[in-house]
């Protein structure tokens, strides 16, 4: 029996990162394959290039045992495979019958729609999947759960027999989600096949047969889902324990500088992100937050920061209670924030080199003098330092930063948040899409800063970096810290399981 | 002292030099909008052969009619004063990345606060009378910019209704109060005149140009200089540019918001004020013939910055008077300005308020 899709040798790159490299991928007919890995592994390059969406740069692709070129989503939907998007597809104004069958619509009398006809397929096609929707609401009256069934409809429509879903429970609550898994064991009753985009590993675990693991454009492994577990999950999607790559100074830490106490705070679906968040940072300590994604950690960052509320809980910093304090007034008072997303909250991209690095600092001395006139010379001065410090590539400090590569871009906000002098440092993913130079070198500064006296709060999505930098590791598990370890007296077993939502004594 | 001279005619060069290449990137920077006017000026000429005309004749006319004797260059100064306001005011608004199309209203209110206290007050001094009435039409205009500012901040109302919305009402409430409480005397929907001691000098008798332009000009340098060189306009432009990014770096958004829609309403309400007590000398019923769209227009052929809005403001009342001294000399319809001035917006502005569109992500459900 020939398989559904091979895959073999699928490489793709993209200008800063080696997005898929010679993967090999094979999808059995009738099963269920969930694709594993954190945010960047490459899991939604390699679907994309399945669908048409992006051609490979190398490999070849097999659909039942032919091999075959697909150049466009066209192309991909006569070979039988559908994608349901992160981002739903859909025409909000119109009704469900109608968006799913948008682009192939029953005609009669070569001009008209056959509405009536239209509905009655389409009626015999939900009963058949067992999947329910009213077919005449216009689609932006619907719930997210309700609307993702209409994608998955579209495509079966269209004639999928192999169903990518990019990462489709990220947008449900837990109860669609339950929805969801339903819906995609009736498929596979009826012989599809489907593929399963997610890092959640729980679920993966629960509606997958076979699961492939990515990490950082390459397949770890291919297993069987019945004869793995979370952890063993766990540990091939995030990275084993490494030796200390960074020698660190042998400190005694000192007094606590930040803490949190059961901090709970909502995302932006209003859902609960965090559900009593305790835990403290001390100078001369790098607290490493572990995680798998999506568990709360960017929640915590911003309001920890400041730019999300805190809906419960204290924030205190060196005796003050900073919970109500403004974004500003927290950076006054000693804390530098390295973001998560570079460019939406890092940076101005249109702003020069010389404007980024005093954002946060322009409003006081030197910067701006009798707290209205910003001094050039005074900005000039300071950026052409930092440059030379912390070798930031640029031909000069009016060069704006849109036009810097990633990784000299983060080196500026590093050189901003650390010449700041803070107390503490949050750095979320401070090294994430960086080359191995940059990555090293910002891991350096972060222990550079701890050993001079700062407290850092790491969040990491790489568990390598949580191993290799922190003094001791807290695991987040949906908006809770689930434990705080030593990282010489714990095993990368012990994390994986708890990352994972396993209970451990 | 031959050394000297030599160190000092080297330092003069550098000096020129780098003026050289200021004049240079200045001149790179406002090339497409030359390159769009020439090609409007072109397609206008293209349009008067077809009709039959000359355009030699008719844009020689133009140019004399705008800047051939005093009355021309009074007449095509008097036109661009309110414009520079208003692009000013957009301008502003802009920056801090907030569609304040209400400069219209702005004006009005401004002008219509500057009237009552032009009429109030008869004999006071007029050093004190008229800083009192521009001060009076700044408030009123920074009030007009206030509400939207608020409503923005506090309820999420976007300024494009609000600002728009307020314009109506401002144009209505204005209109009310001259054709009843504040009539004066006669047929006409205006107030009566304000005092002497309230005008703005005229500063090129005879005709109507006044001192409102040196405001205007004061306005340009004052707008470009809190932009670049304060810390509360790099605050504004963050803001503008990138508001998560200026959150993180702990500006506070809502108060540059309201703070920047304020500034912008104030600039267009001295731009009223200007009008009524430097040109009208009382406030007559919707006496804007458009300011504030003309602004928008004139912001946006400018490049966004003041002093090529200043500039764009010249080109535009250049335009307006010329052109009544171009269909009287030619014969040449005064509707052919009008086109003109609505190719020179085309041609400038249209790309780049496509490309603004695109950049805020209009238009994604086509590219994906």
């Amino acid at each position: 029996m020939t398989s559904a899709v091979e895959m073999k040798g699928i490489t793709k790159s993209f200008p800063s990162v080696v997005a898929n490299d010679k993967i090999d991928f094979v999808l059995e007919k009738g099963e269920v394959h969930g694709l594993l890995g954190e945010n960047g592994a490459g899991k939604t390059v390699l679907m994309s290039i399945l669908y048409g969406l992006y051609r490979p740069d190398e490999g070849q692709i097999f659909v039942n045992g032919s091999e075959v070129e697909i150049d466009c989503p066209s192309t991909a939907i006569k070979l039988g495979i559908g994608m349901v998007h992160q981002h739903f597809m859909v025409v909000p104004s119109l009704t469900v019958v109608e968006n799913i069958i948008l682009g192939r619509e029953p005609i009669k009398y070569k001009l008209l729609l056959d509405m009536n006809k239209t509905l009655s397929d389409v009626k015999d096609f939900c009963e058949r999947y067992k999947l329910e929707v009213d077919l005449k609401a216009p689609i932006h009256t619907l719930p997210v759960g309700v609307q993702q069934r209409v994608e998955i409809l579209k495509a079966l429509y269209r004639g999928a027999d192999i169903l990518i879903l990019d990462e489709p429970t990220s947008v449900l609550t837990p109860q669609e989600a339950e929805e969801l898994f339903k819906a995609i064991r009736v498929l596979k009753e009826q012989g599809k096949t489907v593929i399963f985009i997610s890092h959640k590993l729980r679920e993966v675990l629960a509606i997958c047969d076979r699961i492939t693991v990515l990490r950082r454009g390459k397949v770890v492994g291919t297993v069987k889902a019945n004869e793995t577990d979370l952890s063993e999950l766990a540990v091939m999607m995030v990275g084993r324990k490494v030796v200390f790559t960074c020698r660190k100074k042998q400190v005694e830490t000192k007094e606590v500088v930040l803490k949190v106490e059961n901090l709970k705070a909502i995302d932006d679906r209003g859902l609960p992100a965090l559900k009593g968040v305790t835990f403290e940072v001390r100078s001369f300590e790098i607290l490493g937050i572990a995680g798998v994604e999506g568990n709360g950690q960017t929640e915590l960052v911003e309001t920890i920061a400041g730019l999300r509320k805190a809906a419960e809980g204290k924030i205190i910093l060196e005796s003050i209670d900073i919970t109500r304090a403004p974004p500003g007034k927290r950076i006054e008072l000693g804390i530098s924030h390295v973001p998560e997303d570079r460019h939406k909250r890092g940076l101005i991209l249109d702003f020069s080199v010389m404007e980024n690095l005093i954002l946060g600092s322009h409003n006081k001395p030197p910067f701006t003098i009798g707290r209205i006139r910003l001094n050039f010379e005074a900005a000039s001065h300071h950026a052409r330092r930092l440059i030379k410090d912390f070798f930031i590539k640029t031909p000069d400090t009016d060069t704006s930063v849109r036009h810097l590569s990633g990784g000299t871009q983060q080196r500026v906000i590093v050189a901003r948040e650390f010449s700041r002098k803070p107390k503490v440092i949050i750095a979320s993913q401070p090294t994430r899409g960086l080359d191995v130079g940059a990555t090293e070198y910002v891991r350096q500064k972060l222990v550079e800063m701890r050993d001079q006296g700062c407290a850092v709060l790491l969040i990491s999505a790489d568990l390598d970096e949580i191993w290799a930098l922190s003094d001791r590791i807290a695991v987040m598990y949906e908006g809770e810290i689930v434990a705080i370890r030593d990282p010489e007296k714990t095993s990368e077993q012990e994390i994986g399981l708890l990352m994972a939502g396993g209970k451990h004594d | 002292m031959t050394e000297k001279l030599s160190r000092l005619s080297l330092e003069t060069r550098e000096l020129f030099r780098r003026f050289l290449a200021e004049l240079k990137l200045a001149l790179r920077r406002i090339l497409p909008q030359i390159i769009a006017i020439l090609i409007a000026f072109l397609a206008g000429a293209i349009m008067l052969l077809v009709t039959g005309y000359s355009p030699l004749e008719a844009y020689g006319a133009l140019v004399i009619g705008a800047f051939g004797d005093v009355n021309g260059i009074g007449q095509t100064f008097t036109q661009a004063t309110p414009i520079i306001f208003t692009a000013l005011a957009f301008i502003f608004a802009f920056k801090c990345g907030l569609f304040n199309i209400g400069a219209e209203g702005q004006l009005l209110v401004g002008g219509f606060v500057a009237a009552l206290v032009g009429i109030s007050f008869d004999g006071m001094p007029t050093f004190i009378h008229v800083p009192m009435a521009l001060l009076a039409g700044a408030v009123g205009g920074g009030l007009w910019g206030f509400i939207p500012a608020i409503l923005k901040a506090k309820l999420g109302a976007h300024e494009v209704i609000t600002t728009m919305m307020l314009s109506y009402v401002a144009l209505y409430v204005t209109g009310y109060m001259v054709n009843y409480p504040f009539k004066a005397p006669g047929w006409v929907a205006q107030t009566v005149q304000i005092a002497p001691s309230a005008e703005l000098p005229r500063i090129l008798p005879p005709t109507q140009l006044s001192a409102s332009i040196i405001i205007a000009v004061i306005l340009v340098g004052l707008v470009h200089y809190t932009l670049q060189k304060m810390s509360f306009g790099y605050e504004v432009r963050a803001i503008g540019l990138n508001p998560a990014a200026a959150e993180s770096g702990g500006i506070s958004i809502k108060r540059g918001i309201i703070l920047a829609l304020v500034i912008s309403g104030t600039i267009a309400g001295l731009g009223g004020a200007g009008e009524v007590l430097g040109v009208h000398l009382r406030f007559i019923e919707n006496f804007s013939p458009g300011y504030g769209w003309d602004g928008l227009a004139v912001a946006l052929v400018g490049g966004l910055n003041p002093g090529g809005a200043l500039l764009a403001a010249v080109l535009f009342g250049a335009l307006r008077s010329g052109g009544m001294g171009m269909s009287r000399a030619t014969g040449v319809p005064l509707d052919i300005v009008t086109i003109l001035q609505a190719l020179v917006i085309l041609f400038v502005a249209a790309p780049m308020v496509i490309r603004y569109i695109l950049k805020k992500g209009g238009f994604k459900w086509l590219s994906s």
